[in-house]
C-alpha cells in the first residue's frame, strides 16, 4: 500500500540534499561581503556555486535519516563471510580519542611523539607474538596493501640473490586478491585446482612447482571456511624448490591463540587488523594491513619502522639509514596509527586467553550455524568447518528460487545476506560467518529465519523470494540496469535537461 | 565446424580457416547477466590457451581463453553498447571475436558438441 507521502512509518522517503535545498533557506546568517578587488581576470566564477540551502535541522535530519538507512554490526547481525565483521569494542573508540592520541600530527618531532611509537611498537610485538614471526611491517594501509607488500619483499628477497623468477602459484580457494597482487608484482598466475574436500589439490601444487615458481600464496583457513589440512607439506614443497610461501592472513580471526603461522612454515602473511583485531570495517574504516615476514624477508621490509634500542624509540624513515635492504616505502607517514590504537587496545583487553576463546568461539558459532542448517539446506563439504559455514543452492534445485532471490529475501527478514556466489568454486554459494560477535539467542533467531525461509523454498512459494525484498524503500533493485547503465554522478535537473 | 573447450567457449571456423569465437550457452547461464564485455584489439595475436577476453556478468568476471592461435581479425563491437547480447544469443550474436587461425591442427585438441555436453553433465 502507498502512502501519501512516500514515509512508511518511521522509514522516510529521503531525497538527496541538493534535491531538497533553495537558494532563500539558510543554516547560517552571514553579512554581506564587502566589495573588494581581485586579481582573478577572467577566471572569476561566473555562475552561482549551486550549494543547496536548509535550514540547521533540515541538515540534521537529512544525514540522520540517511545514517539510519544504513545495516551495520550495530544495528544487527551481519554473515557477511570472507570478512570478519566483528563488533569493534566502545572501548577502542575511546581510546583512540584520547587528547594524546587523537590530536597527534604525524610531522611532530619524533622527541615528542614517543608514546605513539611505543604504541606503534607494542602492537607489532603482539602481532609477532601471535604470529610467530620475527619481523613485521606495519605501515601497509589494507590488507591487499599487505599482499602487496608481501609480495614485493618475495620479490625483492629473489632477485638480491640474482634468482628473477616468473611464476606465482594461487590455489582456486585462496581470496580473489592474491592473484591480482602477484599480477600488480609482476608475475604470471597459475592457478592450482581445488580437492573434492574444499582444499588445495597437494597433487597438483607439487606438479606445478618448479625452481621458476617464486612463491605460492595459499589462504588459511580457506575461502571455503576449511583448514588446510596439508598445511606443512604445501610449505615443504614450496621451500623445496626456493619458493616462498605466502599466506593470505585475512581468515586469521579463526585460529588466533590456537595456530602460529610461524610454525606453519609462513614466509609472508598480512593481517587485517579491521577484522581479526575488531577496528572498523565495512565503511567504517579505514583498514589497517600489517605484515608479517620470516626471518629470510625481513630485511627487505619497507621504510618507515620503529627501533626500540636502549634510551628512547626512534623511526628509520629512509633506506640508506635502515641495516636491511628495503624493499622501498609504500605508504605516507607511519600506517594507520588509529588502527594501531584500536588493535592494541583489543589485544591487551582480551589478552592472550581472551583472543583464544574468541577464535574458539568464532569457529564453535560458525559450527552451530552449520549443524542446526544443514537438514535444511546443502553444505557443501562434508564435516565441521572453521569459522565460516558453506552451503551450495543444492537445496533450492527445482523451485525456481535462486541463490540471489534466497538471499534478497533475509532483507525482508531484516538481515544483511550472507555472502553470495563466493568462492566461486561452489555453484550458488552461501557463505554464512556469524563471528564470535553473536550469542547462542542471536543465532537461534538467525537459524530460525534460515529454517523458515529454506521451508517456504522447498514448498514452492517462489513468489515470496522472486519479488524480494518488498519491504525496503526500493523493493528489488535491477542491478543489471545499473550495471550496464551507471549513473555515477548527479547532476542539477538543468544540465540533465540541457543534456537532452 | 564447430569446436569447445573445457572452459566453456566455442569457436566456429569455415573453410578458409576464419574462426569465430564465443562463451557456451552454459557458460552464460552460470554467468548470470551480462553487463561488460572487454575484447582483445584487432590485429593482436593470440596463443591457443591464453587470455582473449574478459566477461563480466552481475556475479564474477571471468577470462575468455583462445580456444586456438591465430590473429584476431574483427571483434563485436556491438557487445559495448548491448552486452545482454551474450544472455540472449550466446551461439550467435554474443560472438565475441574473430581469428585467422594459425594452425587448424589446434583444432584436433578441442571438444566435440557432443564431447562438450557430457563436459558439461558431469559437472553437475
Amino acid at each position: 500500500m502507498a502512502t501519501f507521502s512516500g514515509n512508511r512509518g518511521l522509514q522516510m522517503e529521503q531525497p538527496l540534499i541538493f534535491e531538497q535545498g533553495s537558494p532563500d533557506r539558510t543554516a547560517v546568517d552571514l553579512p554581506d561581503v564587502p566589495a573588494v578587488g581581485d586579481r582573478l581576470g577572467g577566471l572569476k566564477r561566473q555562475q552561482p556555486v549551486g550549494l543547496p540551502g536548509l535550514s540547521e535541522p533540515e541538515v540534521v535530519r537529512h544525514y540522520t535519516r540517511l545514517s539510519q538507512k544504513n545495516y551495520c554490526i550495530d544495528s544487527g547481525l551481519y554473515p557477511l563471510g570472507s570478512c570478519t565483521m566483528k563488533h569493534n569494542p566502545r572501548l577502542n573508540e575511546k581510546l583512540a580519542r584520547l587528547p594524546g592520541i587523537g590530536d597527534l600530527h604525524p610531522l611532530q618531532p619524533v622527541s615528542t611523539a614517543q608514546g605513539a611509537l611505543m604504541i606503534i611498537d607494542a602492537c607489532a610485538r603482539w602481532l609477532m607474538a601471535l604470529t610467530g614471526m620475527p619481523a613485521v611491517a606495519m605501515s601497509p594501509g589494507a590488507g591487499a596493501h599487505g599482499e602487496f607488500v608481501g609480495m614485493a619483499a618475495i620479490r625483492a628477497a629473489h632477485e638480491d640473490r640474482g634468482d628473477a623468477r616468473r611464476r606465482v602459484l594461487v590455489p582456486e580457494s585462496a581470496h580473489g586478491t592474491n592473484p591480482a597482487t602477484a599480477v600488480a608484482c609482476g608475475y604470471a598466475v597459475e592457478p592450482i585446482p581445488a580437492n573434492r574436500r574444499g582444499r588445495v589439490d597437494i597433487g597438483r601444487l607439487r606438479a606445478a612447482l618448479a625452481p621458476d615458481v617464486a612463491a605460492i600464496m595459499v589462504t588459511n583457513p580457506n575461502t571455503c571456511g576449511l583448514f588446510e589440512t596439508d598445511i606443512l607439506d604445501i610449505a615443504a614443497a614450496a621451500h623445496d624448490v626456493g619458493a616462498y610461501f605466502y599466506c593470505d592472513g585475512a581468515n586469521f580471526n579463526a585460529i588466533v591463540g590456537r595456530v602460529r603461522p610461524g610454525d606453519l612454515g609462513v614466509d609472508a602473511m598480512h593481517i587485517n587488523l579491521h577484522k581479526t583485531f575488531s577496528t572498523p570495517h565495512g565503511g567504517g574504516g579505514p583498514g589497517s594491513g600489517p605484515v608479517v615476514l620470516s626471518a629470510a624477508l625481513a630485511p627487505y621490509a619497507p621504510v618507515p619502522y620503529v627501533v626500540n634500542e636502549g634510551d628512547g624509540l626512534s623511526l628509520v624513515e629512509y633506506a640508506a639509514a635502515s641495516d636491511g635492504k628495503p624493499c622501498g616505502r609504500i605508504k605516507g607517514f607511519h600506517g594507520q596509527f588509529g588502527m594501531f590504537v584500536r588493535a592494541l587496545a583489543y589485544m591487551m583487553s582480551m589478552g592472550s586467553d581472551g583472543l583464544k576463546q574468541a577464535a574458539t568461539d568464532a569457529v564453535i558459532n560458525a559450527n552451530y550455524v552449520m549443524a542446526r542448517l544443514k537438514d535444511v539446506m546443502t553444505p557443501s563439504f562434508d564435516g565441521p568447518c572453521m569459522h565460516e559455514a558453506l552451503f551450495d543452492d543444492r537445496f533450492l534445485k527445482g523451485s525456481e528460487i535462486t541463490t540471489l532471490d534466497f538471499a534478497k529475501a533475509l532483507i525482508d527478514e531484516g538481515y544483511h545476506p550472507m555472502t553470495v556466489y563466493f568462492p566461486l568454486i561452489v555453484p550458488g554459494a552461501m557463505l554464512i560467518e556469524p563471528t564470535e560477535t553473536e550469542s547462542r539467542q542471536s543465532l537461534d533467531r538467525f537459524i530460525d529465519v534460515m529454517r523458515a525461509l529454506a521451508a517456504r523454498a522447498v514448498a514452492g512459494d517462489a513468489e515470496r523470494f522472486r519479488n524480494a525484498p518488498r519491504f525496503t524503500p526500493r523493493r528489488r533493485l535491477d542491478e543489471t540496469s545499473a550495471a550496464r547503465h551507471p549513473v555515477l554522478r548527479w547532476r542539477t535537473p538543468a544540465v540533465d535537461r540541457a543534456a537532452e | 565446424m564447430l569446436c569447445f573447450t573445457r572452459e566453456h567457449e566455442w569457436i566456429s571456423v569455415t573453410d578458409d580457416e576464419e574462426g569465430t569465437v564465443g562463451i557456451t550457452d552454459y557458460a552464460q547461464k552460470q554467468l548470470g547477466d551480462v553487463v561488460f564485455v572487454e575484447l582483445p584489439e584487432v590485429g593482436s595475436r593470440l596463443l591457443q590457451g591464453a587470455q582473449a577476453a574478459v566477461v563480466e556478468s552481475v556475479k564474477a568476471a571471468s577470462e575468455v581463453y583462445a580456444p586456438a592461435s591465430g590473429e584476431v581479425i574483427a571483434v563485436n563491437t556491438a557487445l559495448a553498447e548491448d552486452p545482454a547480447r551474450v544472455n540472449t544469443d550466446a551461439m550467435g550474436a554474443g560472438w565475441f571475436f574473430k581469428i585467422r587461425l594459425d594452425d587448424p591442427g589446434e583444432l584436433a585438441g578441442l571438444l566435440s558438441e557432443g564431447d562438450y555436453r557430457e563436459h558439461v553433465e558431469a559437472l553437475h
